[in-house]
């Protein structure tokens, strides 16, 4: 069964007739050529398929493109201002962040949420009381970027980034 | 994935009636287990009913004290609540300890209750499987798996209920708001999942189109303090080996009330009554607290090589009873 589905995909409008069983994730790779999204797991279980949903991270391959009529999504190709890197991306290429490069485009728009996510005071299962207002360290790091596993293990690169970006963000 | 119908559901009545008229219809929330379980072709509705779209997303302060959490709540909203944080730390940490950032901003405290079974052999379309398919089978019970139940599971069914919220929510004496065909009712979260028994299939004491619109928590008890933690394979991102939750009220030095309930370790969250009442009005000892364990844990039945669960339980609630009754204790010194 068929549906029209209207998206905002960085910033530009689109639209597609597609069956009601595609994901975004392959509503955006495959018909409408977005391919920064990389289809890892298709099962939630690995992030490289994170996108900024209506300005939240999200998993695009357990969601039905349908069920995301006129939602706006940002992907990591979109996040740079003018041909301007956004600050975790710059952050990634400084540390080291990737080796493929494969798990990247989640990781940065994962990295983007939790910055947000920190900003707005939100715990982690690793801050001690969670109704304290944690600060971005390492292990808080880790924890709220165990959502994006990197098969090339560069994760001290990427808690160094994140980091690096977080900082850049308290100065 | 067979073809599917979506429907947008206006109201909560629409929803219920959309999925009632249709024999294999179910609502689609956050789509995390939903979706996940189409793809794995264990899970296969003609008619999707979003309820989205039904405006059940806030919390609300209830006059009498308590909170009314809408079915739509995402579990990151409900977690990062200042209420819950405050007042209902131990279900802020559940929720926290549950999948990832990414998915959590997507999940439903309504979907969250209503996940199925992480069962590997349920999970797989191929293998006999009772829950999957009623008569062919537990794959289970002779095959490999981190996921047994080591209590109250039957002959037909060894699966868990993999919630962390679900569990903290049956500490708290949490109730479910339904809407059915016939109006609204009330459900305990004790009450709302089942055990096996004969019908494996069975989730929750739930119809099909029954639709939970909200969870309702009463008042937090004055000077309760509150934990959850939760035993697993990796640091991160992954279910629970055991869990346990648990609420307290200290007195002096002994547990004046405190309700507790284990996760992963049997087919719904493990309200445990009997650890309650040998703590309550006793020293919180790591003695008296593994007594308390041994007394809930006595009807365990792991299979084999799943004793270790049974033991990571008991060591689960004695933790939490040490940091517990250590923070009643430093807040004695404070006066
Ligand atoms: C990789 C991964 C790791 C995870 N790790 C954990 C973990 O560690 N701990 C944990 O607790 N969970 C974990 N989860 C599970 C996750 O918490 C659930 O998938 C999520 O909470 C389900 O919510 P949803 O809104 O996405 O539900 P959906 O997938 O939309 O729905 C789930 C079920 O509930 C029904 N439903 C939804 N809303 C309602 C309603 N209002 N009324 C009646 N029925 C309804 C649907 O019909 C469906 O049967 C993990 C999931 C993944 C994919
Ligand atoms: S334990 Fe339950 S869900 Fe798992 S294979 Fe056996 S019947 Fe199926
Ligand atoms: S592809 Fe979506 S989480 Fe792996
Ligand atoms: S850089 Fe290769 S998977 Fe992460």
């Amino acid at each position: 069964m068929e549906a029209d589905v209207t998206l905002t995909v960085d910033g530009e409008r689109r639209t597609l007739r597609t069956d009601t069983r595609t994901t975004l994730l392959d509503a955006l790779r495959e018909h409408l050529g977005v391919i920064a999204p990389k289809k890892g797991c298709d099962h939630g279980q690995c992030g490289s398929c994170t996108v900024l949903l209506d300005g939240r991270r999200a998993t695009s391959c357990l969601t039905f493109a349908v069920a995301n009529d006129g939602a706006d999504v940002r992907t990591a190709d979109g996040l740079a201002d003018d041909g301007e890197l956004h600050p975790v991306q710059q952050a990634f290429i400084d540390n080291d962040a990737f080796q493929c490069g494969y798990c990247t485009p989640g990781q940065v728009c994962s990295a983007v949420g939790v910055l947000e996510e920190a900003e707005a005071g939100w715990p982690s299962a690793v801050t001690a009381d969670p109704a304290d207002t944690p600060r971005l360290d390492e292990a808080e790091i880790r924890e709220r970027m165990s959502g994006n596993l990197c098969r090339c293990g560069a994760y001290a690169g990427i808690v160094a980034a994140v980091r690096g970006a977080a900082e850049g963000d308290a100065r | 994935m067979i073809p599917f119908e979506y429907v947008r559901a206006r109201d909560a009545a629409g929803a219920v009636a959309a999925v009632a008229e249709h024999p294999r219809a179910a609502f689609l929330a956050g789509g995390t287990n939903l979706v996940d379980n189409m793809k794995l072709g264990i899970e296969a509705p003609e008619r999707i009913v979003d309820v989205t779209g039904l405006s059940l997303d806030t919390v609300d302060v209830l006059p009498g004290g308590g909170l009314r959490i809408g079915a739509g709540v995402r579990n990151a909203d409900l977690a990062a609540h200042p209420e819950v944080r405050r007042t209902y730390p131990l279900l802020s940490k559940a929720l926290l300890s549950g999948a990832s950032g990414q998915l959590r901003n997507l999940a439903t405290t309504g979907g969250n209750l209503l996940q199925r079974t992480r069962c590997p052999y349920y999970r797989h379309a191929e293998m006999p499987c009772n829950k999957r398919e009623p008569g062919t089978g537990c794959s289970a019970l002779g095959g490999v798996s981190r996921d047994r139940a080591v209590l109250g599971a039957s002959e037909n069914c060894v699966a868990t209920h993999p919630s962390d919220m679900a569990t903290a929510m049956c500490a708290l004496d949490a109730e479910a708001v339904v809407q059915g065909t016939d109006g609204e009712r009330r459900v305990p979260v004790e009450g709302l999942h089942r055990l096996p028994g004969d019908e494996p299939h069975r989730d929750t004491v739930l119809e099909p189109a029954d639709l939970i619109t909200a969870v309702e928590l009463p008042p937090a008890p004055e000077g309760a303090l509150s934990d959850y933690y939760k035993a697993r394979e990796r640091a991160s991102f992954a279910f629970a080996l055991a869990s346990v939750a648990v609420e307290a009220v200290f007195d002096g030095g002994t547990v004046a009330s405190t309700r507790i309930a284990f996760g992963g370790v049997a087919h719904k969250p493990w309200r445990a009554r009997r650890a309650e009442e040998a703590l309550i009005g006793h020293a919180p000892t790591e003695e008296a607290v593994r007594a308390a364990a041994a007394a809930e844990l006595a009807e365990a039945r792991p299979l084999e090589g799943d004793e270790f669960k049974t033991r990571i339980a008991a060591g689960a609630l004695t933790t939490v009873f040490g940091r517990l009754a250590g923070r009643a204790g430093e807040g004695r010194e404070d006066r």
